[in-house]
């Protein structure tokens, strides 16, 4: 038996399925408030409430990872998801129409469709999940496993390729939106300016 | 037991300071902005120069009637005062004062990313304060307010990334260890655009557009009377003390001083701090509201270049000195 196998069984030996940690319990309750959180979400007729349900969700996340010791992730997801991604969406919801009350246009025909598909992702993620880590442990007593300087170092060791791989699909994303807003801006102005002829030719016609 | 007490009396430390460093703040607002206009400012409320004239303000807000508007989102209204309040309670836990282990609230391993982070949230509650308003001026202020976070949240992580790649490490105590006096004109250049993001973010003047009292009639924050207006109020001056402290933390060296550094280090953090905020009241007497277009031109076209440009160099330096 490997070292890190044996580590393993030690560690299901000590941590039954029947006496919880404190930790535990923290983790099953906020747990249970984020999916609450997002359940309201994708339920909720009022646009902005489901957005800021979306915040509940997301920090609920945020706690989850801390519970888990991965404090850097913790923070990031706060400073990325809650910080600037519901920022955007509640700008986007601001700009175009931000209705205060009920929408009756929130629910969409699809949401049967939409239904089946997010039960059918989760059962795959939680089955690959419990799969892969089920004999896995943190242990909340000995050194931080998941502090800013061991994720720095495992991230640009392990996992630089997939790392870069990934800052180069955002760099992509990121040209193929200016591209996409400058050609918009190209017709728009092409727009105004049939328009201003036509204006000119109609007041000309006067 | 003694670790409980220990916490609590951390808690009740900072929560003192919370309730307290914004007032004078306040205070030292009303009197140098007087002086700089020519004028006296408060001079009776307690007797001495007007020193009470904050706590009798407090006493107003709290005797007005609570007003929520019949059209607005009852919840969300009353809820958002404290979305903006709490997370600058929650970042000041995080900053150190001092080299010793009791200077800080709490030692936060990725210290620099949880006090930007839980600044970020605090616009939550203007956003959420302009929309449950059911007020087209509020609509606008918070419409103004999300356009501003999104501009100036980028320079100012960047210039925040410059220092940490300079120390090695992402922990606020950590960076002060690492400080040398020549950090100050090597990072000169970041320690002013997270100054000038950071005024940006807490909407004062010059960037003041979201709130702009004289056009949109304090957009957010038009229909929130009494306490909950007051605690808006708190909010942006505790905002100031957060920002001047971070600044100092980051940029200035924190306790760090020509002498004195064993036992009297939190003086200095607290001179520099209480200087960075005489600048920001000095800049709101000095310079008009910038126009919407020019603040978001001042973001992208300036600060965000000079933060790239400042983060090359804090590169190029590191592995200078490292060879």
């Amino acid at each position: 038996m490997t070292p890190v196998a044996a580590a393993a069984t030690a560690a299901t030996q000590t941590h039954g399925f029947l006496s919880p940690t404190g930790v535990e319990i923290a983790f099953l309750l906020v747990g249970l408030v984020t999916f609450g959180a997002a359940i309201v979400t994708v339920t909720t007729k009022q646009l902005v409430h489901a957005a800021l349900w979306l915040v509940a969700a997301l920090g609920g996340l945020a706690v989850e990872y801390l519970l888990l010791t991965a404090e850097f992730i913790a923070w990031v997801q706060v400073l990325i998801y809650v910080g600037s991604v519901v920022v955007l969406l509640l700008f986007g919801l601001m700009l175009t129409r931000a209705p205060i009350g009920h929408s009756p246009d929130a629910d969409s025909g699809n949401r049967w469709a939409a239904l089946t598909v997010a039960v059918a992702a989760a059962a795959a993620l939680v089955w690959v999940v419990v799969d892969a880590f089920r004999t896995t442990w943190v242990d909340l007593d000995g050194a931080p496993q998941g502090t800013t300087a061991v994720t720095g170092s495992i991230l640009f060791q392990h996992w630089v390729l997939p790392f870069e791989a990934l800052s180069v699909l955002l760099l992509a994303a990121l040209v193929g939106a200016i591209v996409l807003s400058r050609r918009t801006a190209r017709t728009r102005d092409a727009n105004t300016r049939a328009q201003d002829t036509n204006t000119k030719a109609r007041e000309g016609n006067r | 037991m003694n670790d409980v007490l220990d916490v609590a009396l951390r808690l009740i430390v900072v929560f003192v300071a919370f309730l307290v460093l914004p007032l004078v703040v306040g205070q030292t607002e009303h009197k140098v902005m007087a002086h700089m206009q020519g004028r006296l400012g408060p001079m009776y409320a307690g007797g001495f120069h007007g020193w009470a004239q904050l706590v009798a303000d407090g006493v107003k807000f709290a005797q007005k009637e609570d007003i929520v508007p019949a059209d607005a989102d009852r919840r969300i209204f009353q809820l958002a005062p404290a979305v903006a309040l709490l997370p600058y309670l929650l970042v000041l836990l995080a900053i150190p004062i001092g080299p010793s282990e009791g200077a800080v609230g709490q030692v936060v391993d990725a210290g620099i990313f949880f006090v930007l982070a839980v600044m970020g949230v605090g616009v939550l509650g203007s956003l959420m304060a302009g929309w449950a308003s059911a007020n087209k001026f509020s609509l606008l202020g918070g419409l103004r307010t999300a356009a501003q976070l999104l501009a100036y949240e980028l320079p100012m992580l960047l210039a925040a990334a410059s220092v940490a790649m300079a120390a090695g490490t992402v922990s606020l105590p950590g960076i002060i260890d690492a400080f040398e006096w020549w950090w100050v004109p090597w990072q000169i250049v970041g320690a002013l655009v997270f100054f000038v993001a950071g005024l940006a973010e807490l909407q004062r003047p010059p960037f003041d557009m979201p709130v702009a009292d004289s056009e949109i009639i304090f957009g957010a924050y038009t229909e929130y009377t009494g306490l909950r207006f007051a605690l808006f109020l708190l909010a942006e001056y505790a905002g100031i003390v957060v920002l001047c402290g971070l600044t100092t933390v980051l940029f200035l060296g924190g306790w760090h001083g020509p002498w004195g550094a064993d036992g009297l280090g939190w003086v200095w953090t607290l001179l520099k701090t209480a200087v960075l905020a005489f600048v920001v009241i000095w800049l709101r007497v000095t310079y008009p509201r910038l126009r919407e277009d020019q603040l978001q031109k001042l973001s992208w076209t300036l600060l965000v270049p000079l933060a790239l440009a400042q983060i090359a160099l804090t590169g190029i330096v590191k592995v200078a000195i490292n060879q």
